[in-house]
């Protein structure tokens, strides 16, 4: 009993201090500076905690907070960001779906297909997202080649638009999708299937009525590991997405680099977390059942 | 016990080395870490420099001042030589991150350009800190050919090119961009008004974001660098660019075989000019290393390598002679006497007139 015991300790603890090490103990850091102001010296904003007559004082400042609230900037990155990441997610759930459950039924060929479906992570992130200017492009390939068939006289506009913005985030997101679709699925009882099919449902009813149920941890999984990085994406939108409407993540950057204010970007960075604290506690959940299913 | 006390007497005097090796008398380690911009310097003058000290060089680059400014005023970044341009100089100077030259180090100095010295003390007065490395203005990248075939008398010598709705509109089709630089770019607008491109009044800076907004439908993008091979391959046909990246881009489309000619022009009006400066961060840990480096860049024959190699005018007046005539005869690298007095150095901001020219920079960037 006692030797199971220290095991479920170290179960627990394990992961406990990755999450104090990594996370609990940068976000402190970043909550600290969001309630301090900018100014000019190493390093770039004011201590909180200030010697007065020698009695340690803390200086709490809002501004930062409260800048936020009033400038509608803030507000409208806030929304594009999530309506974006919304956006990308069904997209990645409409063409991950499909993949998933394909590559879940293709027998033999399944590890030649999931291989193929992690290859691309061997080559850079940066270098793939950048391929796609070379794409996209008014001089680029996919104009080339509908100029070339006489479909279009004039360059299509792509690049820079919400267009370019959602395939950018659909092609470097959709493993995520995919890998924990297919986890989920490949795990289904064909039995089940099969005695719905004898007692006359049609393929279709029995996908409605027993795959996708069955599935929808694995599609609560993917869609979050989806949807939570890519409301806060930075490279992605920074190379192909508009330039008249910009995400939350290089809100954040201009923030930080442009205006030297740690401060308003700490505040930027802390909201952006509370907004994700409902998804990211779904997921957990979501996790732990399906590791109590097991 | 006794391997106990013998492990704390090795770590106390472990301790006790690294702290006198970074006391600097011991003499430092022959190496010496730069952080230039990125295509900055001639990459043979590099070993050049460490086969004449054998001191190892650790080249970084970076492509914006704030990256660099963000790295100094969080501290340690470990560098030994910087390159920030003068209104972030006068500003990290200000906030204690850079340290002053000790110029009996620095035997070159007397090569320097006067006319520079005296433009860079605005940024650092009496120049303790730092010396000029390059100097450049911004200005209009153009291609003459696309620009010909939409307006046969486009003023290309003009900001009219960019800042008049009417004219500008007449390029949308071609692509025109735009330095992501606020406080450079809304200079530029300024002097096109005939006002003071450094003004920090808040009727002059919504005076240039009016002007700025009425472009905007015309403006394809705003970046710093993605112009440079968009003018080169002909996807874009208007730029607000620095000299050299315009020069660089020229260079592309030539290598590349393209028949159109890239530009670059400095407008009648006036244009900001900026000094690229070689400096020390108060932090550094080759202090002594890095003077030899600023001095050997200093060299007027291997400023004149570096000026030939990137194509900007440097601040050593005794290395024309030996600046190809290519480089040295361009106007839009060495301007011509009547230009450079149309020059404006660039200053630094207060913080205050920082927050309001980034939210009128942001309103147009995202066009509202």
């Amino acid at each position: 009993m006692g030797g199971s015991n220290r095991a479920r300790r170290w179960v627990v603890g394990v992961p406990t201090l990755w999450l104090v090490l990594l996370f609990l103990i940068p976000f402190l850091v970043v909550l600290k500076i969001s309630f301090s102001v900018a100014r000019l010296s190493i390093p770039p904003y004011a201590p909180l905690l200030v010697l007065r007559h020698g009695w340690p004082m803390l200086k709490v400042h809002l501004s930062s907070y409260a800048y936020l609230l009033t400038n509608p900037l803030y507000l409208r990155s806030y929304l594009y960001s999530l309506q974006v990441a919304a956006i990308c997610t069904v997209l990645c759930l409409l063409i991950g779906y499909p993949m998933a459950y394909a590559i879940a039924h293709a027998g033999a060929w399944r590890n030649v297909l999931l291989m193929l479906i992690v290859l691309p992570f061997w080559t850079s992130f940066l270098l793939r997202v950048y391929a796609w200017i070379g794409l996209l492009q008014n001089n680029g390939l996919i104009n080339h080649v509908l100029i070339s068939l006489g479909l279009i006289s004039h360059p299509l506009v792509m690049l820079q638009t919400d267009f370019s913005l959602y395939v950018g985030i659909v092609y470097s997101y959709l493993p995520f999708m995919i890998l924990p679709l297919y986890s989920n699925l490949e795990k289904h009882d064909p039995a089940l299937l099969e005695a719905a099919s004898d007692l006359g449902a049609r393929p279709f009813a029995a996908f409605l009525r027993i795959t996708l149920p069955q599935s929808l941890p694995g599609i609560a999984a993917g869609s979050l590991l989806v949807f939570i990085p890519a409301v806060g994406e930075y490279v992605i939108p920074t190379l192909l997405g508009r330039t008249d409407q910009i995400m939350i993540g290089r809100v954040l950057s201009n923030e930080f680099f442009e205006n030297r204010n740690w401060p308003l970007a700490s505040a930027v960075a802390v909201v952006v977390l509370l907004m994700l604290v409902v998804p990211i506690v779904l997921l957990q959940r979501v996790e732990r059942r399906e590791l109590e299913a097991e | 016990m006794k391997t106990l006390r013998s492990i704390v007497m090795i770590a106390l005097a472990s301790l006790l080395a690294a702290c006198s090796g970074a006391g600097k008398s011991a003499g430092e380690a022959k190496v010496v870490n730069v952080y230039n911009w990125s295509d900055y310097i001639d990459p043979r003058v590099i070993t050049d420099f460490q086969k004449k000290y054998g001191i190892h060089v650790n080249y970084d680059v970076f492509d914006k001042n704030e990256v660099l400014e963000t790295k100094l005023l969080t501290g340690n970044s470990g560098y030994d030589v910087v390159v920030p341009s003068g209104p972030f100089l006068e500003l990290e100077i200000r906030a204690g991150a850079l340290r002053p030259l000790d110029k009996s180090l620095l035997p070159n100095t007397k090569y320097l350009d006067p006319g520079i010295e005296r433009s860079l003390a605005q940024y650092d007065p009496g120049n303790r800190y730092a010396v000029d490395y390059m100097w450049i203005t911004s200005g209009l990248g153009y291609n003459a050919q696309m620009i010909k075939a939409r307006m046969p008398d486009a003023p290309v010598d003009s900001w009219k090119m960019l800042y008049d709705p009417a004219i500008v509109s007449k390029f949308k089709s071609c692509g025109v961009t735009i330095l992501d630089e606020p406080t450079e770019v809304i200079g530029t607008v300024l002097l096109y008004l005939g006002k003071n491109p450094n003004s920090q009044s808040p009727a002059d800076l919504a005076a240039a974001q009016k002007v700025l907004m009425a472009i905007r439908p015309y403006v394809r993008y705003v970046n710093s660098s993605r112009y440079i091979n968009d003018l080169a391959n002909g996807e874009i046909c208007l730029a607000l660019g620095w000299s050299g990246d315009v020069k660089m881009a020229e260079l592309r489309a030539r290598q590349a075989g393209k028949t159109y000619r890239i530009v670059y022009s400095i407008p009648k009006e006036g244009a900001v000019e900026n000094f690229d400066t070689l400096a020390i961060p108060a932090d550094a840990p080759h202090p002594d290393n890095a003077h030899l480096f600023i001095n050997y860049l200093l060299d007027p024959h291997v400023a004149a390598r570096n000026s030939n190699h990137v194509r900007y005018a440097n601040g050593d007046s005794a290395s024309l002679p030996f600046v190809a005539p290519a480089v040295k005869n361009d106007p839009g690298i060495y301007p011509p006497p009547a230009v450079l007095s149309h020059l404006v150095p660039e200053r630094a901001k207060s913080m205050q007139f920082m927050r309001e020219l980034t939210a009128a920079w942001t309103a147009f960037k995202t066009g509202t």
